[in-house]
């Protein structure tokens, strides 16, 4: 690949997800692509950057976009973080909301975020909790929506009476059950496009995703998050992600952030 | 230093075990199959156990057991370590006071992360 063909790409991963591609990035590429170019029968990465310069808005340009943005991901990462979710923070919104809550995991991947939150509702007592779980990514979101892992992939960060009970056995993998994935609506959408922002949100999770944003992608992003998310809502990043501007870290709260201002009192707030 | 008794009749396993706890801080002993096992923690009880299942002369589900019935045999972390990865399979081992289950084939970031639910990290 050469450099001029690398360039190309990484501009055109910029306009279209805000993700930055940084470090080996030659490597990256190669290693993100080579089953895009298996899959369409082109004999070479670089043959799959011409066809997607000839037609950048094509449907080739889209799937070399999402194969460079899905991340490598577990159930419950950052263990310490979802025990707070658990313990202290989904019941004290509830408390603060007993008609409901509503969660949002903003850049979903394959969907283990979103069914650790579920398996969280799931064993605890709260009021109906609804969860929307959004990509750019079709093929990731497609995966997330079947509900099927590999053992390695129930293997991290799941621990295995949470595998027996959500999970159900299939020859050489597993599947959510039924009700978790009932409980969970899935949606594709790019978070630096304009969208219609729902309001309204409880809980969002957008982990170790703004992190790798442009400047611009990540504070418009963050500034819709903001606009999405209820008075008193909490705002869950990544462990290494500080806070966005109008943030605070809530303490005791791993990764988890309030508006300043709306730290002390979930109730009052909401 | 935390103790961990790596039980497997695969010599190829015990030493990719003993390589990735080691890594962890852990000191490691070795034990063939159960009875080899069940012998070597009459001599001093292991902080945990990463447990294969089929094994000569007693299979781990057997070892587990005898462990849990004998003095302070209720204190080690077991971490079963099997190909059987069925659900009733891993139903079975749980019963028997497994604390974890590591299905294989297996790499150290699961080993890292069923050692944390085990409470051994």
């Amino acid at each position: 690949m050469s450099p001029p063909d690398l360039d190309f790409l990484c501009a055109l991963v910029r306009a279209r997800s805000g993700l930055v591609l940084t470090g080996e990035r030659g490597f990256f590429v190669e290693t993100r692509l080579a089953p895009l170019a298996r899959r369409e029968g082109m004999p070479s990465v670089s043959e799959v950057i011409d066809h997607i310069m000839q037609d950048p808005s094509g449907p080739l340009a889209r799937a070399a976009v999402e194969a460079m943005t899905v991340q490598e991901t577990s159930f419950f990462r950052d263990r310490l973080a979802f025990k707070g979710l658990a313990a202290v923070t989904l019941p004290e919104l509830a408390a603060a909301k007993p008609s409901g809550l509503r969660v949002w995991s903003a850049g979903c991947g394959q969907g283990q975020e979103a069914y650790s939150l579920a398996m969280l509702v799931a064993e605890g007592s709260l009021p109906p909790v609804e969860i929307l779980a959004t990509d750019l990514s079709t093929p990731a979101l497609e995966k997330a929506q079947s509900g099927v892992y590999t053992h390695f992939e129930v293997q991290r960060g799941l621990p295995i009476r949470r595998l027996l009970r959500h999970f159900d056995e299939l020859e050489d993998a597993w599947r959510t059950s039924a009700a978790l994935r009932q409980s969970v609506r899935w949606m594709r959408l790019n978070l630096i496009d304009p969208f219609k922002v729902e309001v309204g949100y409880d809980l969002i999770l957008c982990r170790n995703v703004v992190a790798n944003f442009a400047p611009d992608a990540r504070s418009k992003t963050l500034e819709r998050l903001d606009q999405a998310l209820a008075p008193g809502g909490r705002l869950m990043l990544g462990a290494e992600e500080t806070a966005p501007e109008g943030f605070e870290a809530v303490p005791g709260s791993p990764c988890l952030f309030a508006r300043i201002g709306e730290v002390q009192n979930v109730t009052a707030a909401a | 230093m935390k103790t961990c008794l790596v039980v497997d009749d695969s010599r190829v396993v015990r030493k990719v075990a003993r390589r990735i706890l080691e890594s962890l801080d852990f000191e490691i002993v070795e034990a063939v199959d159960g009875a080899d096992a069940l012998t070597a923690c009459r001599g001093a009880m292991p902080d945990a156990v990463l447990l294969d299942w089929h094994m000569p002369m007693m299979d781990g589900l057997e070892f587990l057991k005898r462990l849990r019935s004998e003095p302070g045999g209720d204190e080690p972390a077991v971490v079963f370590c099997s190909a059987e990865n069925t659900a009733e399979r891993i139903r079975e081992a749980l019963d028997a006071g497994a604390d974890e289950y590591i299905m294989k084939p297996f790499d150290g970031e699961i080993v890292v992360a069923k050692f944390v639910e085990a409470g051994l990290l």
